[in-house]
């Protein structure tokens, strides 16, 4: 009871987050509508005993990919009066297609009822006696260790495309260079000007 | 009692919640990769229910793995998003027509 409670608490307010988020005037009220959808996305799945991923989609989506937007939103200068027309033009035909998508989701869900699938074995039956995280390290780390290390190449990737994207060559800036620094040597810096002996005194 | 149904109803109206943001934010693409990790979400916490019932853990890695590809996504979209904002001054996908021939 309790439970069924918490899920009709998280799945509103989780819909409703995602409802502002693609609604709100602002970029960053919409990034932080979509911080609070992630989080009831983390309720709903602690409720279904995924502790390790909701943990993961807090600390991954809300530690770092919506401080990335935050971050984008706020470098860019944006026209907010030039980005919200053109609302109701679309509007029309985005409801027709999410329509479409709502009646057709309807549809293989009803098909699915009525055992129009068979399953097939289970590939890792969930172990009774130890927690959520130690189950998927144990699975991860042996059977899935390809595809693991294979993700990470993924994420090495993305990093490195990002930097490469953004990155730029400034020009007229003259920066310091330690090697030159560290390489010069008294006989190429100093230069003697005349011929006078040493100790020889100056004319005043 | 929870059921999958829940679960399913739930993430199926996040999903057109997101295909529908889409649309409707032509001008702002920031919104509309926003949308798309909305729908990256219904698709986790699909992965994530059936993973539940069928008291199979691949379910989860999956999820694992969707939100790996997610967060990469994210990165290289932004980046993206800041290069064309640098050239053009605007982020509005309409008149994203410069690579037409």
């Amino acid at each position: 009871m309790i439970a069924l409670a918490a899920f009709y608490l998280f799945a509103s307010v989780m819909i409703a987050a995602a409802a502002f988020t693609i609604l709100s005037r602002n970029p960053v009220h919409s990034v932080l509508w979509l911080i609070l959808a992630f989080f009831n996305a983390a309720g709903l799945m602690v409720l279904a005993g995924a502790e390790f991923v909701a943990m993961l989609l807090v600390i991954v989506y809300v530690g770092a990919v919506a401080v990335l937007f935050l971050f984008v939103v706020m470098m860019l200068n944006i026209d907010l009066a030039e980005v919200r027309s053109g609302f109701t033009r679309y509007g029309l035909f985005g409801a027709a297609i999410a329509a479409v998508l709502a009646t057709e989701v309807v549809v293989a869900d009803e098909a699915w009822h009525s055992g129009a699938l068979m399953l097939g074995a289970r590939q890792a039956v969930t172990p009774d006696n130890m927690p959520n995280i130690q189950a998927l390290g144990a699975l991860l780390y042996t059977r899935y260790l390809y595809v693991f290390e294979g993700a990470g190449l993924v994420l090495l990737v993305a990093m490195i495309g990002a930097i490469v994207l953004t990155h730029r060559e400034r020009s007229g800036v003259r920066p310091q260079k330690i090697g030159d620094q560290v390489k010069r040597r008294p006989s190429e810096a100093v230069r003697i000007v005349s011929d006078q002996p040493v100790g020889a005194g100056v004319e005043l | 009692m929870i059921t999958l149904g829940h679960y399913l109803f739930v993430s199926a109206i996040l999903f057109v919640m997101g295909v529908l943001g889409i649309f409707i934010n032509r001008k702002n693409i920031i919104i509309i990769l926003m949308a798309i990790e909305l729908i990256l979400l219904s698709v986790n916490l699909n992965l994530v229910a059936f993973s539940a019932y069928l008291h199979d853990m691949v379910g989860q890695i999956f999820a694992m793995f969707v939100l790996t590809v997610a967060a990469g996504e994210a990165a290289i979209g932004l980046a993206i998003l800041v290069i064309y904002f640098r050239g053009r001054g605007t982020i509005a996908v309409e008149d994203a027509n410069r690579m037409k021939g």
